[in-house]
């Protein structure tokens, strides 16, 4: 206790393996677009305590896999005016695997970068006939958390070129930008201060691949736009709202750079 | 006689020092960021200064920075250490630091404690909501000059 903080500030060497059985990749090599910014990428999962990152390591200990479990209801639940429900068309929800990791991604027919949250939106209001689930609220987050556990282990991957390229250069400009009173960018505390304390708090590098997360604080699954928000909040800045076209395009940048990490939501935070 | 030359000093004093409360858009800064007068024409209290210092309402400094032998619990190290900054730093310059530490260190993450404008998407307080016409300084006058007070106890040599 009188070791002063930061002797323990490193992220740490542990390493992840799922349910003894899925080594996951939680420090890789930078993608190329970052490399002129940082050689490593780490998952938030580093910077947290041993008994917060054992609790991620067994889906029994997992408090966000109970999240998981009202999505496998839903999942064969029909709903809406079409009497379909996501396994008429999915089949099983490990059928889904691998959708994840590439997501947000542009979806041609839109013509838009879509979240994972408005590609099952799409799939409620035009071929199910039911009402689209509010942003990042309970349904919805419980569903992306199911879509994510099925795909653990496996890399993010999303893709930054083609249509979506102007949407990433939003996100990134976005990223870099210092906002709010305290006029602070998310660069400045996730990438140029991971690793240090900000008073309570070890600053990770700000990554996605854990979404949604558990947070010990909250005790419930929080989406990645929600997380944003509360981060530009704490600069004193006027947030943008879960869901804008701000959050998704800077979605699509921070989840390009986890790419090579490991899908790990429901991750636990605290 | 005396009495009366004593009440015009009095006042004269008060005038003088309202005079001088500078406000946060004419803060007149050295080519090297410091600030040379005292923002309120007086000198700080340094108790209060600790306290501004160390309280997560206040100025927060403590979310990035460590004095040793302050009583805090979980102090931040984004910042330096600042045991011994009374030694590295002037009254002057330690104003201006916080004033504006941009002034002083290009680019720095430290945020400007006596500023009111230049900023993007400006919020009230921790609300996540725009700012409104109740947007102010992160510090009073007053507040600033009982930090700097307090930064001055903090030598070494
Ligand atoms: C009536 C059929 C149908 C139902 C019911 C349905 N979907 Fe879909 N879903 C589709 C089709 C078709 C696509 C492909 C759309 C495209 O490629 O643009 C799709 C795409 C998706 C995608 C994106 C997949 C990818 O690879 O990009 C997700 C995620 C998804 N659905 C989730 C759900 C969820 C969750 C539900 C239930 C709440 C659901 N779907 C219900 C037909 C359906
Ligand atoms: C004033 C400092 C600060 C700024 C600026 C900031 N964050 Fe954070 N952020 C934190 C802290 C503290 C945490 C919690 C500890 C951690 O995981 O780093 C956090 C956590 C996160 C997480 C969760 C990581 C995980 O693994 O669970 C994400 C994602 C994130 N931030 C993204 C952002 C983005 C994007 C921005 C800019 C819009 C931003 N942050 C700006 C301080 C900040
Ligand atoms: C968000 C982080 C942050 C906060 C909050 C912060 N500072 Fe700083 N401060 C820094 C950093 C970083 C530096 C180093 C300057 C640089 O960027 O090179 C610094 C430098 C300083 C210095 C010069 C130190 C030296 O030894 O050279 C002083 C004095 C100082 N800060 C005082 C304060 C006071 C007083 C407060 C609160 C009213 C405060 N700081 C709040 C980050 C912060």
């Amino acid at each position: 206790i009188t070791v002063p903080m930061w002797a323990m500030a490193d992220p740490d060497d542990d390493v992840l393996v799922l349910n003894g059985e899925t080594e996951m990749v939680t420090k890789t090599a930078a993608p190329a677009h970052l490399s002129d910014a940082m050689d490593e990428v780490m998952s938030g999962w580093h910077f947290r305590s041993d008994e917060t990152q054992t609790m991620q390591a067994d889906d029994f200990d997992n408090p966000g896999m109970v999240f998981v479990e009202n999505a496998m209801a839903a999942w064969e639940t029909p709903e809406g005016s079409e009497g379909k429900s996501c396994a008429s068309c999915h089949g099983a929800p490990e059928d889904m695997a691998g959708v994840k990791p590439t997501y947000p991604k542009w979806n041609d027919g839109a013509e838009t970068v879509y979240t994972l949250q408005m590609a099952m939106n799409d799939c409620r209001t035009k071929r199910m006939g039911a009402e689209a689930w509010g942003y990042d609220k309970g349904p919805a987050i419980e569903m992306v958390a199911l879509m994510s556990s099925v795909s653990r282990g496996m890399p993010m991957n999303v893709a930054i070129d083609g249509p979506a390229q102007a949407t990433w250069e939003l996100g990134k400009e976005l990223y870099y930008t210092r906002t709010g009173q305290l006029d602070l960018s998310c660069a400045n505390c996730h990438e140029d201060n991971y690793g240090n304390m900000i008073r309570a708090d070890h600053l990770s590098q700000g990554q996605v691949n854990g979404f949604p997360a558990y947070r010990l604080k909250n005790a419930k699954l929080n989406g990645v736009h929600s997380r944003f928000k509360g981060c530009v909040r704490d600069t004193r800045a006027e947030t943008y709202k879960p869901g804008s076209a701000e959050f998704i395009a800077l979605e699509l940048y921070v989840s390009s750079r986890a790419n090579g990490l490991s899908v790990e939501g429901p991750s636990v935070r605290n | 006689m005396k009495l009366s030359t004593l009440t015009a000093a009095a006042v004269m004093v008060a005038g003088v020092a309202h005079a001088e409360m500078v406000a946060p858009t004419k803060v007149a800064f050295t080519e090297d960021g410091a600030v040379e007068a005292s923002l309120t024409g007086k000198a700080g209290d340094a108790a209060k200064g600790a306290e501004v210092y160390g309280s997560k309402k206040l100025g927060n400094c403590v979310a990035c920075h460590e004095i040793t032998t302050q009583d805090v619990a979980f102090p931040g190290n984004v910042g330096p250490q600042l045991d011994g900054v009374a030694d590295r730093w002037n009254e002057a310059e330690l104003r201006g630091i916080l004033v504006n530490s941009k002034m002083t260190f290009e680019g720095t993450v430290m945020p400007a404690y006596y500023k009111v404008d230049g900023f993007t998407r400006p919020g009230k307080a921790y609300t996540g909501k725009a700012a409104d016409d109740t947007f102010g300084p992160l510090l009073s006058a007053e507040q600033i000059e009982d930090v700097i007070a307090f930064l001055m106890t903090l030598k070494e040599e």
